[in-house]
Parts: C-alpha cells; sequence; structure tokens
C-alpha cells in the first residue's frame, strides 16, 4: 500500500537529514504505529506519505514515496486526497467549515462526489463514529474528543485507503483518547484501511499496533513487531519496562498479557508492600483557598472549591476536558476570574496573609507562579538569553538568576536560539525558569507534558521533584495517568467544576480502571503504582523469574 | 469498501410523490437565501415608489409578519429588531433636520420657533424660525420610505442565511468565497488569541500598556496566527482543495486575461457612464462589453474548477413562489402609480388624507404571502453552545463515596 524506496529528506543543505535511506512497506489494512522522540522525523514521515513533504512544507527528498501506485514525485497532496486521509494534531486548526456535517462533506465537495453519494456517506460516517447527535453542532463547542473523532470522520468520507494520524490523542483526557482509538482500531478492523499513526504514549496503543516504526533520531527507522522493537528501545511504556524487569519474552504489549505472566511476580512481591509516600509533615499550608467559585456566561467552571497546597508536596489536578482544573488554577493564581472565595499566602513585609488577587501582577507571581497550557504565550523575545534578562529585570533580580535556574532544569541551551525554535521540553523549561524567577513558593503547572516524549517526561518529573524538594508547592494539572503515579503525593479529581476525588495518589488511583496506571492493574490487587517501586522492592534480592 | 459501512441507509425525503405533495413541499427547511433576496428587493423596490404613510406602514408591518414566522434561531435572524430601531432612527433624524433646517413652507403653523440670525453669506440656509406642519410631513414621509427600504433588507438579512448564500456563488469564485468562509471563522480565534496572550502576560507581571505592551501581545498572537494558518492550508491541500481539471498554460492565462480585462472594461464604461462629457463609445457600451468579456472569463474558469456541492439549496416551487410574491409586489406598487399617481404620492400640501386603494392592498398581500407560502425554517441550524461534556461511565465511578469499581483481579 505504502512503498518508501531509499527515501531521504533533507530541508536544509547541512543539517542533518530527518530521514536517510529509509526503505519500508505498509501493507494493506496494518495499523502501523510511528514512534521516536520529539524531532526524530515522526511529522516529517507521516507528511512524506500524502507528499506534504516535499510538495508542502519545502526541502528536498530524495528516492520516492508510492501510495497505492501513485508516486508523490508527481502527484501533489490535493490529487492523493482519495486516497490518504491526513488528521493533525490539533484537529481545530485543520477544519475549514464550522458545523459538523459541512465539515464531513468538505473534502467529498473538493473531489466532486455527487451530491446523493454525498448525502448517503455523510449518513453513514456519522453513524460509523458515534457522533450523529453532533451533526448541526458548530465545531468550536465540541470537547476535544468529539473534534478529534470528527476531524477523523471528515477524511474518512472521501473512503481514503490509507489514514494517517500524527498524534490524535495527545490533548484528550484518558476516556476520549480511548473512543478515538477504539475508532481507529475498529476502522482497521471493519474496513481494512491501512492506518500510520503517531503517538507519544506509547502505553496506549502498541497493543493494538501490528508493526512499529522506530525512529531513533539519526535519519534511520528501525521496523518490526512492537514486542521485538521495544525490546531495546529507551523509549518504552510502563508494562514494556515491568516486562523488562521481570525478563518477561516477548514483552507483554497489552495489560492482559501482562497479568497473565505476572502470577510469578505477584508472588514475589506479596511480602513486600511499597514504601508509604512522604507522610504529610504538619505545616501550615502555603496557600488556602476556600469556597472558590468561577462563572462563565451559561456554565460554573468551578463550583466551591477548597485547596490547600502544602509547601514540599506535589498536587495531581485530574478530570476530563471542561472539568475546570485550569480555571482553578488562575482562580487560585489570582489573574484569572474569581466570583467568590478567598484565597490566602503567608504574605511579606510583616503581614499575616494576602490574597494574590488584591496584589498587582507582578507582586502576585512573587507568592504564585503559573505556567499556562501554552507556554509560548509567555514568550516574545528573539533569543533565549533576552528572555531571561528580561525574566530578571521584570523580578529586580540580580542579573543572571534566571538563566542559573534554566541551566538547572535544563542543561546547555544554547542562549542565541530563538524561543520558537526550541523543542516543547525546551520551551517548558525557558518558562519555568522566568516564572521562578520570581521565586514563588507555590507552582501551579497546567498541562504541562502535552507533546512531551518518555524521557523529556522522566526530565520534567525529576524537575518536579527537585522543586518540591526544594520546599515549593507544586499542583500539577494533567490527564497523564503515568505521569502523575510517577510524581504526584496528593491527587485530585475534578468533574463539573466539583471535587470528587481527594487523597493520596495511591487511594485515588487504584480506585478506578479510567486512572490506574498500567503497573496497578497488572498487579492489582497489591497497591503498586510504578515500576520504580517495583525496582526497588525486588532490588536487592530479586531472583531471576 | 464502499457499501460494507453500516449505519443508516440513504433516507431521502420522498418529496413530490402521491398525494401528500405539497406537505410534503412544506416540511420544515431552510428556504434558498436568493428567493429571500429577491422578495425582500421586490418589497423595497415597491417602497421606494411610494410615500403613501399607510402603504409603507403596511409594508413594514407585513415584512416584520414574514418575518417573526420565518426566521430561524441563528445569531443573525436576532437582528432584525436592530433594523427597526434603526429605521426609527432614520425617521426622527429626518423630522428633526427638516425642523432645523426648516424652510417654513406650509400654511398650517404648528410652533414657532425663534429664528437663529445667519451671516449674509448664509443666504438660503434658516435655522429654526416657523415650523408647518406640512414640512414636518414632508421630512415623516422621506424618512419613512427611507426606513421602510432599509427594514426589507434587514428582513431579508434575518431570513437568509449568509453563509449558504456564499455557497450559491458560481463556480468561478469558489476561492474567494472560501477564503470569505476561512476569514469568518478566523476572526473569532484572533480575537481568542489575544485575549489569552494578554491574561498570560500577566503571569509575567506585565501591565498592559505601551509599545512594549503592544509587542508582547502581538508576536505571539501574530506567531500563532502564522502556525494555524499553515495547519489549515496544510489541511486544505490534503484534503483536495484546489484540484482542477487539467488545463493547458495558455488557457489558463487566456481565462485571467478575459476577466481582468472585462473588469477594467467594466470600470471604464461605468466612468464613462457617470462621466458626461466623455464620448459616447466610452459609456453604456463599453459597461456592457466590459461585462460580456468578464462574464465569458468567468464561465471558462468556471469550467475548470471541478467540485460538487453538499445539499445545494434548489429552486423548488416555494422558492419561486417567494421570489414572485416580492416581484408581484413591486409591479402592482409601480402600476398603482401610473393609475392613481396622486393617491401612490400623496402631497403634504395642501394637506390631503392619505387613502390606500383596492390595489395598494393587493400588493400589499402579496407581500404576506411568503407568511404562509414559505415552508417553515428548518431545524436549528447552531444550538447554543454547550459547554458541558458528556459524563462518561468511567468518570462518573471516580467518586470518592461510590463504591470500587473492582479492578482486573478482583481488587474491591
Amino acid at each position: 500500500m505504502i512503498t518508501f524506496d531509499r527515501v531521504t529528506v533533507r530541508y536544509t543543505d547541512d543539517g542533518p537529514p530527518p530521514l536517510r535511506e529509509v526503505t519500508l512497506r505498509v501493507d494493506e489494512g496494518e495499523l502501523c504505529l510511528v514512534a521516536g522522540r520529539t524531532g526524530a522525523g515522526k511529522s516529517t514521515l507521516l507528511r512524506a506519505i500524502n507528499g506534504l513533504v516535499p510538495h508542502f512544507t519545502g526541502g528536498t527528498l530524495y528516492g520516492s514515496v508510492i501510495v497505492d501506485g501513485r508516486d508523490t514525485r508527481h502527484h501533489p497532496p490535493r490529487d492523493l486526497a482519495d486516497i490518504v486521509g491526513v488528521v493533525g494534531q490539533d484537529p481545530l486548526s485543520g477544519f475549514v467549515t464550522d458545523t459538523v456535517e459541512e465539515e464531513l462533506a468538505y473534502g467529498m465537495e473538493q473531489l466532486a462526489l455527487p451530491a446523493a453519494v454525498m448525502r448517503k456517506r455523510v449518513e453513514e460516517t456519522l453513524d460509523l463514529l458515534g457522533i450523529a447527535e453532533l451533526r448541526h453542532r458548530p465545531l468550536r463547542t465540541l470537547s476535544g474528543g468529539q473534534q478529534q473523532r470528527v476531524a477523523i470522520g471528515a477524511v474518512l468520507t472521501t473512503h481514503p485507503r490509507v489514514l494517517v494520524l500524527d498524534e490524535p490523542t495527545s490533548a484528550l483526557d484518558p476516556t476520549a483518547a480511548e473512543d478515538v482509538l477504539a475508532t481507529v482500531t475498529r476502522l482497521v478492523h471493519d474496513l481494512g484501511v491501512t492506518v500510520v499513526l503517531a503517538e507519544h504514549r506509547l502505553e496506549r496503543v502498541v497493543q493494538y499496533a501490528d508493526r512499529l516504526l522506530y525512529l531513533p533520531g539519526d535519519g534511520r527507522v528501525v521496523d518490526g513487531e512492537p514486542a521485538a522493537v521495544l525490546a531495546d528501545v529507551d523509549l518504552a511504556p510502563p508494562l514494556v519496562e515491568l516486562g523488562r524487569l521481570a525478563g518477561w519474552a516477548p514483552l507483554p504489549l497489552s495489560v492482559r498479557d501482562a497479568r497473565r505472566r505476572a502470577a510469578v511476580l505477584r508472588q514475589q512481591l506479596a511480602d513486600t508492600t511499597p514504601p508509604d509516600p512522604t507522610s504529610a509533615p504538619a505545616t501550615t499550608p502555603a496557600l488556602t483557598a476556600r469556597k472558590i467559585v468561577v462563572r462563565y456566561p451559561g456554565t460554573v467552571a468551578v463550583a466551591g472549591i477548597d485547596l490547600d497546597l502544602h509547601a514540599g508536596r506535589v498536587v495531581a489536578l485530574m478530570g476530563r476536558n471542561g472539568s475546570g482544573k485550569s480555571s482553578l488554577l488562575w482562580a487560585v493564581q489570582g489573574s484569572g476570574p474569581r466570583h467568590t472565595g478567598t484565597v490566602t499566602v503567608p504574605g511579606g513585609g510583616g503581614r499575616d496573609t494576602v490574597d494574590p488577587k488584591n496584589l498587582s501582577a507582578g507582586q502576585a507571581r512573587r507568592h504564585v507562579g503559573l505556567v499556562p497550557q501554552t507556554p509560548g504565550d509567555l514568550l516574545y523575545l528573539e533569543t533565549v538569553d533576552a528572555e531571561c534578562r528580561q525574566a530578571d529585570r521584570e523580578t529586580a533580580a540580580s542579573a543572571g538568576t534566571c538563566r542559573t535556574l534554566l541551566d538547572r532544569l535544563a542543561p546547555g541551551l544554547p542562549g542565541d536560539r530563538h524561543p520558537r525554535d526550541l523543542s516543547e521540553g525546551q520551551r517548558l523549561a525557558l518558562v519555568l525558569a522566568v516564572q521562578l524567577t520570581a521565586a514563588p513558593p507555590v507552582v501551579l503547572l497546567d498541562e504541562p507534558t502535552r507533546g512531551l516524549d518518555y524521557l523529556a517526561k522522566r526530565q520534567f518529573v525529576a524537575l518536579v521533584r527537585g522543586l518540591a524538594a526544594a520546599g515549593h508547592a507544586v499542583v500539577v494539572a494533567t490527564h497523564d495517568v503515568e505521569l502523575v503515579a510517577n510524581l504526584a503525593d496528593r491527587v485530585i479529581v475534578m468533574a463539573d467544576g466539583d471535587i470528587v476525588a481527594d487523597g493520596t495518589t495511591a487511594e485515588v488511583m487504584l480506585a478506578s480502571p479510567a486512572f490506574a496506571p498500567q503497573v496497578a492493574k497488572v498487579l492489582a490487587p497489591a497497591p503498586w503504582l510504578t515500576v520504580e517501586q517495583v525496582t526497588a522492592a525486588l532490588g536487592p534480592t530479586r531472583e531471576p523469574a | 469498501m464502499t457499501d460494507r459501512r453500516t449505519g443508516a441507509a440513504s433516507v431521502r425525503a420522498d418529496s413530490g410523490r402521491g398525494p401528500r405533495r405539497w406537505s410534503a413541499a412544506r416540511l420544515p427547511r431552510g428556504l434558498h437565501p436568493g428567493a429571500w433576496w429577491w422578495w425582500a428587493l421586490g418589497l423595497a423596490t415597491a417602497a421606494s415608489h411610494t410615500t403613501n404613510p399607510l402603504l409603507l406602514a403596511l409594508l413594514v408591518a407585513v415584512t416584520a409578519l414574514v418575518v417573526v414566522r420565518r426566521r430561524g434561531d441563528a445569531p443573525w435572524a436576532l437582528a432584525f429588531r436592530m433594523y427597526l430601531v434603526l429605521g426609527a432612527v432614520i425617521i426622527a433624524m429626518r423630522v428633526v433636520f427638516r425642523i432645523i433646517f426648516g424652510g417654513g413652507q406650509g400654511e398650517h403653523l404648528l410652533v414657532s420657533l425663534p429664528e437663529i440670525p445667519l451671516p449674509a453669506w448664509a443666504a438660503g440656509i434658516r435655522l429654526f424660525g416657523p415650523v408647518a406642519v406640512e414640512q414636518v410631513l414632508g421630512g415623516f414621509y422621506d424618512g419613512l420610505r427611507l426606513a421602510t427600504m432599509l427594514v426589507c433588507l434587514g428582513a431579508a438579512n434575518a431570513l437568509a442565511n449568509p453563509k449558504r448564500l456564499l455557497k450559491a456563488v458560481p463556480g468561478a469564485l469558489y476561492a474567494v468565497g472560501t477564503a470569505v468562509v476561512v476569514a469568518l471563522s478566523v476572526a473569532p480565534q484572533l480575537v481568542e488569541s489575544v485575549l489569552r496572550v494578554r491574561r498570560a502576560r500577566r503571569l509575567r507581571g506585565a501591565t498592559g500598556r505601551g509599545m512594549r505592551a503592544l509587542r508582547g501581545i502581538a508576536l505571539p498572537v501574530l506567531a500563532d496566527a502564522l502556525d494555524r494558518s499553515l495547519a489549515l492550508a496544510a489541511a486544505m491541500d490534503s484534503r483536495g482543495y484546489g484540484r482542477t481539471a487539467a488545463v493547458p498554460a495558455g488557457q489558463r492565462a487566456a481565462t485571467g486575461a478575459l476577466v481582468l480585462g472585462g473588469l477594467v472594461g467594466v470600470c471604464a464604461g461605468t466612468y464613462g457612464l457617470l462621466d458626461s462629457t466623455g464620448s459616447g463609445y466610452l459609456g453604456l457600451p463599453m459597461l456592457l462589453a466590459g461585462l460580456a468579456v468578464a462574464v465569458t472569463g468567468m464561465l471558462l474558469a468556471g469550467r475548470r474548477v471541478r467540485r460538487s456541492r453538499y445539499r445545494p439549496d434548489r429552486w423548488q416551487p416555494a422558492e419561486l413562489l417567494v421570489a414572485g410574491c416580492g416581484l408581484a409586489a413591486a409591479a402592482l406598487t409601480l402600476f398603482a402609480g401610473s393609475v392613481a399617481p396622486e393617491l401612490v404620492y400623496p402631497p403634504v400640501s395642501p394637506l390631503t388624507w392619505p387613502e390606500v386603494t383596492p390595489l395598494m392592498l393587493l400588493a400589499v398581500a402579496v407581500a404576506a404571502g411568503p407568511a404562509w407560502l414559505a415552508p417553515p425554517p428548518g431545524l436549528p441550524s447552531t444550538r447554543p453552545p454547550t459547554v458541558a461534556v458528556p459524563v462518561s461511565d468511567a468518570m462518573a465511578s471516580t467518586r470518592a463515596s461510590d463504591p470500587v469499581t473492582p479492578l482486573p483481579g478482583g481488587r474491591a
């Protein structure tokens, strides 16, 4: 179906090519997973399939890519629209029309399909993806998962033979991600569509994949069975790490596989219990919020929430998209709207306590620092160094404070680089450094791990733990279950503006399959959350399984 | 794989079959926007050819009736009230201006205001002074006529979906139509980005003033907009936008030249028509020739565009009836004007009571036709945005107080 023949892609003459001499074949009806670190060339590979590379992006492509008999050298993307459907990371930015039904019909209109056929296919697709009740809804009012399903539906109506999905679940909560992935696997199994899918969170998809294309980052592509490829790759979901630890072969890819092999491991762990989370030191809270209410026209975003944050602790804030996590963080920081309720932080300069909302923006950030969902919004200068100097000036900190912080968070970031050229992880580190320059005792992070790969996430975990150890109270709003298991001391789950669960990480995460990390699912009923814990427990006395 | 999809078979309303033909045609649906525009323009034409306040008031009433009975609940449909207010403002302005710059013609003095003396060079202009009934009435009639025309156009705006009108543009203008649609959807996104960045800047302690603030907001917003437009362009390209039938380069150049040349001709022709000193050939002949060339070019260009339309609006009997009502109302008013001009343009001096003839009443009755002849508006095309996301079972079970869902392995 898709053939790459000695494909090399170069964007610049001197830089290393993202793809070098890649030869591979994807057969009809395969679900092919593309994995690799950020910037390893995943998007380039995906975009080469329908000719966006090089027709749209520029650069030079050597060799040939042939899809269903058509060579992308001679067919620009629009001429491949009837064979290849492409869905991007952010569905909203790819929508052309503004209601669901029109969006589904758009691709067919371009292909000049007869009106009767279009009518029929729109109805079929609405049912296939389970979005029939959304047909008249404006696209902007849909939730993230619904938008992603509409985007998939919009390319499916042209009946493409190949579906290319670039990180379709990166912005979705676990349940919405499940919905989208279930849809994708259904397409593969029921309709025989060939799917090529890039994803950072391998734990979500690897079990469905027939093939894994791993991009180590040097232009090569490692191609093979998922279990075989993952055996010696530093980028692995927790299940695979657990499998390596226990010495299972072949490696398990689904919780079911792992559970069936885990009997021995469970026995080994029977006598030990995971170390207690650092018991809460009875300190005075670093921030106390009472009865916070945030309202927007037509909806209550936060409905009277109480929140205590303690120094040295990491709190994870979870809940589906639109459950009020961001509104709560902004209200607590003082920059966002807050209708009723009080927030108090220990005051400086002789006062007992202050409310950050009553302080000037410059003063408020000395008490509570917030890194928003799109950290790039805070950056507007040309170079990393200029941003750092500006951060020092803003807070009247001694010169070099921000740069020192940055070097601790992300060592060796070139100072003359433009902030927009940084990777997601580097940009996050820069913004965090800028915010930490004001030395706030409370740090709030809104969805910080979007688009981070496993290694970047591991660094992020170390970074946040470092902040907590240094006495900051940290809140991380996130959808990422595995991240929370590794990072948080306490988990708060929100729904509809309310707190529905609040407890230690183990309590909350073990109570529900939607929030249980993979290790917990495998080792239940024992309360293990992470591979790290298991490693520590097995460490000295471990015998080969 | 085409027909293996499960799901609803194509069920189409079997309109125009059997004895229930009429009721099928009257199922709720959106009318072709063109039909509403023809009807509204017809009414506006009728209004422009009379100053009879009774007839004008009846026309406004009829327009309002049709709008109330046949508009949907989309945002543009609610703008009709604004046009009514605007109409009232126009009438008030006309009357007030007549009072200020009166002139005082007329025998029936209403009130005598003190006149403001003006210097000699402003002779012919009078400020205030005696106000006559005729003068006020003349202003009122004039204003009412203008207001009625405005209300008619407002009605078309309220009844016809502007986006569907854009979809009905000819093939050659398809690209322009798409650009407008995209621009309409991008504008709110841009506003959203500005708000988001401004809010985010407070997190860095920045206050929102001065050049630096402008730069701090504009750069991220522009970078964001650029990223988004690139993503949109890539998405449109990979979904087949711009697929064209194979056209030789020569023909492409020829159609371009035809359209451009024709438009230049149209401009020159219009100029010639308006400029009385120009030579004869520059006027109407030039305009018509330019128009013909441009239309030919567009038709040729339209043949290159190979695309189809999803659920296109069709001209069905109801559309023809609605458009016909508007045109008939205009024709009847014109006819009434030629039969009894003094009744259609009632004189203000001497003062006479305006009268309504049967012919005028017929015109109004015909204009009201669409209130019953047009099918009721379709189901809501845009529901109020719901922010709440459907509750999924998995999330619902995380409530702390709920019985704990067992994990695989039976932890409970």
